[in-house]
């Protein structure tokens, strides 16, 4: 790639509130999804002719479909309350990256077309029509939300920006307006299973690969079996955990608890995929679609249980959506939560005794945590409220002796997204996610200069990837990111003790 | 008595308006369903927890707090400010008056005050802060207008002004028992009752409906039990995609 045309955002001793700067990040908006990325997901290949009609219809559909979209078209008052919250606005400062103002680039369509006032009174109460100029604005800033719902923690009314984002997507492909990235990949899933096309041999080689050297560096033979039959647990994980780095680790280190646990499992090649893009882009279908892979392979394979590896928005989806989805569960062991979290799992077993750490193989790190925003403010881990904060930081206590946590206005439910979730992680959109990346930059610089933290674990490929990419531009190393099984596996004793 | 029975028309009107059009609302957002589970988690796992959680919203402005202390404040001040207003108000309607509203009747200057100083402080802060100011439509500064004209009319009929306080109390007891009696011409009551009947015409139409909105807001009101609990909207159980004889099989 090309050396970016912009600069990063320089990192101050705190993190302040930019002025607003119009139209900053006009000019930012990903590549338009090609016919072919457009059929097969049941959306028109190009801007259709009629399509201030079709975008008027599918409106109204969904704002009979989803409650959520019907009340925060009508809800919000504008107190403001939002506007400084969204990373991107922290990171550009332009005035349509502020939640409230992002949703208002549908409120305002929503006045003039659905609401007696903005027949009415257009101008008085902000209503426009439905033009070319609009869209072109949905396309650039519906892409600059990273459906983190940081925004709806702070609303009085809970008005997710998410919601909006989603539906303003969905209207977008369903006039033909896609998005590539998105698109392109729920493509792959439909047609291979996994959205980095990758086919079954070439997974069964991957996996061979990774147990040698597994079996090389540790003198374990710690397996990674696909497509296994019977096993108990179907592990379902984003597919960057079979090659990218720092992702592999992880999935290594899931390997090794299985391993140490004695607990069969199997990775599938027709599932081989956690990551559902489908979210992404608002489609309920195509998010089910995806989805229905992996209840059909745990059916063909006989499994007990279903375990997520590490990925944000997948867990959410998981826990949040699969029931709905693709439930009921009732063929798969009732006295396991389904889906169950990998994290749940290996502080599950950490808990009754069954894995031993030893820590001190850590010790070269001190290690903070980077809280995903959809496991954080989407989804659960464990049985109560807040174990998703809990859980991982448990583990990596377990597995570490250095563990702080950065600024509490940046954590938990606080957290910041790392600037490249919901579907924005493509390099087409570099500018958009260095600078959405600056609140937790600042954050991860804070403890770096305080406490020396040398590494920030992560539970959601989208985070290690954005991380690796864009730490550098803030003078950070790419390798700092890392996932928690990574802390785990390195830290696990192998042996019969238990 | 014109006069009286000029604005008894236009309450009784107001009122069907305001009753009607938020109801439609109200109904439309109960009718519209939540096809998915997406409360703002940590979210309450329970029915309990979830009126706990509601309760801390409509009553504390819980995540306004998280939000935005200035606005916490101001509106915080306001909408509670304006409810025992809106309480003490129960004197001109009911005869003798209730016991409650003669005790809460000493709060009445302070809590109007309060009422006032709020929507001026969120006023400055639509005007100043510049963020907000950019997100600020004619309505949002009309509605601060119109409800600080209602406030300041009331004030000025409490402290200056004073009105014949028998007669609209005559006015009102008949407007509740379909007895119309004339209405003092007093400028600022007829302006005072003029703009409540137009916040209550434009109540349905506006970002009024926050108020009933909030109960309705999917990630506040929904339980966070996905995994218990199968939540499946009516529309998504005829959507053709679920085939293959996975249904539950």
């Amino acid at each position: 790639m090309a050396k970016p045309e912009f600069d990063a955002p320089a990192l101050e001793d705190w993190l302040s509130t930019p002025a607003v700067q119009p139209d900053a990040m006009a000019h930012s908006r990903p590549f338009v999804a090609k016919p072919e990325h457009q059929s097969p997901l049941g959306f028109p290949g190009e801007l259709v002719e009629n399509w201030q009609d079709v975008a008027l219809s599918k409106m109204d559909e969904l704002l009979g479909r989803y409650r959520s979209l019907q009340v925060f078209m009508d809800a919000c008052v504008k107190c403001g309350a939002c506007t400084d919250k969204c990373h991107y606005y922290l990171g550009t400062g332009d005035p349509k990256n502020m939640p409230v103002a992002r949703q208002d680039l549908m409120r305002k369509v929503y006045r003039r077309y659905f609401t007696t006032a903005g027949k009415w009174f257009p101008k008085l109460v902000g209503a426009v029509e439905l033009t070319e100029e609009v869209i072109n604005d949905w396309y650039s800033y519906y892409h600059q939300c990273s459906e983190c719902r940081r925004c709806s923690v702070y609303c009085p009314y809970g008005i997710d920006t998410a919601e909006i984002t989603m539906a303003g997507r969905e209207i977008l492909a369903s006039i033909g307006v896609g998005q590539k990235y998105s698109n392109e990949i729920i493509g792959k899933v439909h047609t291979i299973g996994n959205n980095l096309g990758l086919p079954e041999p070439a997974l069964a080689d991957t996996l061979e690969g990774l147990e040698e050297e597994i079996e090389e560096d540790i003198n374990v033979p710690v397996k990674l079996p696909l497509d296994q039959e019977g096993a108990d647990v179907l592990l379902v994980t984003p597919s960057a955990d079979f090659f990218a780095e720092p992702h592999v680790d992880g999935l290594i280190g899931y390997a090794k608890v299985f391993h140490q646990a004695g607990i069969s499992w199997t990775l599938s090649s027709y599932a081989s995929e956690a990551a559902n893009f489908g979210i992404f882009i608002g489609n309920y279908e195509n998010m089910q679609k995806v989805a229905q892979r992996i209840r059909q392979a745990a059916l063909d394979l006989g499994v007990k249980r279903i375990v997520v590896g590490e990925c944000g928005h997948a867990w959410r989806v998981a826990y949040s959506f699969w029931n709905t989805l693709i439930g009921p569960f009732d063929f798969l062991d009732p006295a396991y939560p389904v889906p169950q979290h990998i994290c749940e799992f290996t502080h599950d077993l950490n808990q009754r005794g069954v894995l031993k750490f030893d820590p001190e193989a850590n010790d070269d790190k001190v290690v903070t945590f980077h809280d995903s925003c959809n496991v954080s403010r989407g989804s659960r881990l464990g049985d109560t409220p807040g174990g998703q904060f809990t859980i991982p930081r448990d583990l990596i206590r377990a597995a570490c002796t250095h563990f702080v946590d950065m600024a509490p206005d940046t954590i938990h439910e606080h957290t910041f997204c790392c600037g490249g979730g919901g579907g924005l992680l493509t390099d087409d959109l570099i500018e958009l996610r260095v600078k959405g990346a600056l609140p937790r930059a600042q954050a991860l610089q804070q403890v770096i200069e305080q406490h020396g933290v040398t590494h920030m674990a992560a539970i959601c490929a989208i985070c290690k990837s954005q991380f690796t990419k864009v730490l550098p531009q803030y003078g950070m190393g790419m390798d700092m990111i890392i996932s928690v099984h990574q802390l785990v596996g390195d830290a696990l004793v192998f042996g019969n003790e238990h | 008595m014109v006069l009286g029975t000029i604005f008894a028309g236009l309450f009784y009107f107001a009122t069907a308006v305001f009753l009607v059009g938020v109801g439609a609302r109200v109904a439309r957002y109960a009718r519209t369903p939540a096809p998915l589970v997406i409360p703002t988690t940590p979210a309450p796992t329970t029915h309990a927890g979830v009126f706990a959680r509601m309760f801390r919203e409509v009553v504390f402005f819980e995540s306004l707090f998280k939000g935005s202390k200035w606005s916490w404040l101001f509106g915080w001040l306001f909408h509670f400010g304006m409810l025992i207003v809106l309480a003490q108000h129960f004197r001109y309607f009911t005869q003798p008056v209730w016991s409650w509203v003669v005790m809460i009747q000493w709060v009445g200057s302070y809590a109007s005050f309060a009422m006032f100083a709020g929507l001026v402080g969120l006023w400055a802060r639509r005007v100043l802060v510049d963020r907000i100011r950019y997100i600020s439509a004619p309505s949002d500064h009309l509605m601060l207008a119109l409800l600080l004209a209602i406030a300041g009319s009331g004030l000025v009929m409490k402290h200056s002004a004073h009105t014949d306080i028998v007669s609209l109390k005559a006015f009102s007891l008949g407007l509740v028992s379909f007895d119309w009696q004339p209405l003092p011409a007093d400028a600022p009551l007829l302006v005072h009752l003029s703009l409540v009947i137009i916040l209550m015409l434009i109540f349905p139409f506006s970002k009024l409906l926050h108020a009933p909105g909030v109960f309705f807001s999917p990630t506040r009101n929904m339980r966070d039990n996905p995994r218990e609990h199968r939540h499946v909207a009516p529309w998504a159980k005829e959507l053709p995609e679920r085939t293959g004889g996975t249904d539950g099989a």
